[in-house]
């Protein structure tokens, strides 16, 4: 038995969660005592599979075909659903990426197998691997066991693994070309682009100040905004703040918008989805300001205070003066 | 245009969740339900499509009976009618084995288009829609920003990490799972509410359907996570937090 590390790439460029998957699988392979293969897809993936023969991993699979040039559902699933069929791995990991979202579930589903998407960690029991993941936007955890035949098919959340632990080693390169038509793609992706140019660039900011649900209505954001300015801090939000038009779009912090790492981030009424969590978790100091004292928040906050934001932040508005002063 | 939008109900997003005994599940007794918000999305997306180029909105549901709350509200805002899979025990159905109830549901409908939320705020698997697609035979796309018909399809607008977006072309029969944020959603009005009483609730069982649950992945156990970092909580009034905050800010993180 063996387990196999799905990693992904874009025009020659690795995902950085890649590196992420890598560690997570050497790691459970290990611990299953079982040999770890990995497999990049695409067209001219040669370099890049060269760089993970340089890895502690049995094979590497050079999963190449024209038609895997730029990425599709089709195309991606049928090329994988080829390779696990033939490889016969017992566990197959994927970084929870978007794109991974996109297609893995296809490919299980071809395979008549449940995904467990978004793993936050794992451990092994009884000789089977048991992943953890979260439920209701990460205020509960479940333990998730397999239950049928393997394959099993499981992707490994931002940051739940350490990119820097992957085991280097030497492998052998393997090209796999499945055997794909052009008539059973039926999307046609088009280019990728950016929307206007990023005004605001987050990742500059020494402080941020960050909003969400909590602040309950347009409104009452000048109330956060004092806050931002008595720090002269920047103002951000969680993606339903910028989904609602309260503030634009590029001062969301998230998957889907800026990654930030301040030196002090104040998240006020944000509950902490694992969305916006991925976004700034690095930063150095967190305080979390929120009414729910069983918010996901306060997982990664240093400081908080449980309460009424309408309340807690003109006081600390009030006390930053003071101390200005 | 048929479309077909899955609607699921799910615990209020402000809800204080509680491990049950058995640590299996949350305690839902006392709980108030919603519409999972991305679905909400979906929906509102199936309506203003439908206002724009005709045709049906048909609301689909898997859910206990208490989910006709949930079921009328997106009646209220203007789907033509609804299919209900009354199912009280949803929890021994795998996410392939829901979908297989949603797809057999589906079977006679023969939608031009099939819309999800792209993940239920609950479980959050983030897959009921693919699998779905790939249950119907349908092309798909996920995580969508913009829709727009054109001949002999749909161009959409898929939002991918960091900011990036990806328009993707596809003919019709598809399927789409749609993110927060898409659209504004509308309220339903007095004479909506009205009116969804009228409109037809279609009740169908998982026997009917001939789908069996299936558990194929195993929930071993639930729990409340465990904290990472030891957070210092600061209490008192607001006042009182809010200066021993500034104190901390500044003397030990150093920050200020």
């Amino acid at each position: 038995m063996s387990m196999l590390a799905v990693l992904e790439q874009r025009a020659g460029a690795w995902h950085r969660m890649s590196w992420e998957t890598l560690a997570a699988a050497q790691q459970l392979g290990k611990e299953l005592g079982q040999p770890v293969s990995a497999a990049v897809v695409g067209a001219g993936v040669s370099a890049m599979a060269a760089e993970l023969a340089g890895k502690q991993l049995e094979k590497v699979y050079a999963v190449e075909h024209e038609l895997l040039t730029n990425y599709t559902p089709d195309g991606y699933a049928a090329a994988l659903e080829q390779l696990v069929t033939s490889a016969q791995p017992q566990v197959v990991l994927f970084p929870h990426t978007y794109q991974v979202r996109d297609f893995a579930p296809k490919l299980a589903t071809a395979l008549g197998r449940v995904l467990v998407s978004d793993v936050v960690a794992h451990r092994v029991d009884g000789g089977a691997p048991v992943f953890v993941r979260q439920l209701f936007q990460g205020k509960v955890n479940v333990d998730v066991r397999f239950a049928g035949d393997p394959p099993y098919f499981a992707s490994v959340q931002a940051g739940a693994y350490r990119a820097d632990q992957v085991i280097a080693g030497s492998a052998a390169v393997e090209n796999f070309t499945p055997e794909l038509s052009a008539a059973s793609i039926r999307t046609k992706p088009l280019e990728l682009f950016r929307e206007a140019q990023r005004a605001v660039d987050l990742t500059a900011a020494d402080i941020i100040v960050s909003v969400g649900r909590g602040i309950k209505e347009a409104d009452n954001i000048p109330i956060v905004q004092k806050l931002a300015d008595a720090l002269g801090a920047e103002l951000a939000a969680s993606r339903p703040i910028c989904d609602s038009g309260w503030l634009p779009m590029e001062r969301q912090v998230g998957s889907s918008g800026q990654t930030v790492s301040p030196k002090l981030y104040l998240a006020v009424g944000i509950s902490g989805a694992i969305q916006h969590l991925v976004g700034m978790k690095g930063s150095k100091t967190i305080v979390a300001i929120n009414k729910d004292a069983d918010a996901p928040i306060f997982e990664v906050a240093d400081y908080g205070i449980v309460g009424d934001l309408f309340q807690i932040v003109p006081a600390l508005v009030e006390e930053l003066q003071k101390a200005k002063g | 245009m048929k479309i077909v939008v899955c609607i699921k109900q799910v615990p209020s997003r402000d809800s204080a969740l509680r491990v049950n005994s058995a640590g299996t599940w949350i305690q839902d007794t006392d709980l108030t339900y919603e519409i999972n918000e991305p679905d909400a999305y979906a929906l509102e997306e199936g309506l203003q499509l439908k206002e724009k180029h005709g045709g049906e909105v048909v609301a689909l549901c898997a859910g206990p009976a208490g989910a006709a709350q949930t079921i009328r509200e997106a009646l209220a805002k203007g789907a033509d009618r609804a299919l209900h899979i009354e199912e009280e025990n949803l929890g021994a159905y795998d996410p392939l084995a829901l979908a297989r109830l949603l797809s057999a549901a589906l079977q006679a409908e023969k939608p031009d288009l099939v819309l999800t939320g792209l993940q239920s705020d609950d479980l959050g698997y983030g897959q009921t829609g693919v699998i779905l697609a790939q249950l119907m035979g349908l092309p798909h796309a996920t995580i969508i920003m913009h829709v727009e018909k054109q001949n002999g399809g749909i161009r959409v607008k898929r939002e991918l990490e960091d900011g990036w977006f990806q328009n993707v072309e596809m003919p019709l029969p598809a399927l789409l799972t749609i993110q927060s944020g898409i659209n504004k959603l509308r309220y339903a009005t007095l004479m909506g509410i009205k009116k969804a009483k009228t409109k037809e609730v279609k009740r169908l069982t998982a026997g009917e359907l001939g789908v069996a649950p299936a558990a194929s992945i195993r929930f071993d156990r639930v729990y409340l996570p465990e904290k990472s970092k030891h957070t210092q909580i600061l209490e008192g009034p607001p006042k009182e937090a809010a200066a021993k905050l500034v104190e901390k800010l500044k003397f030990e993180a150093r920050v200020l």
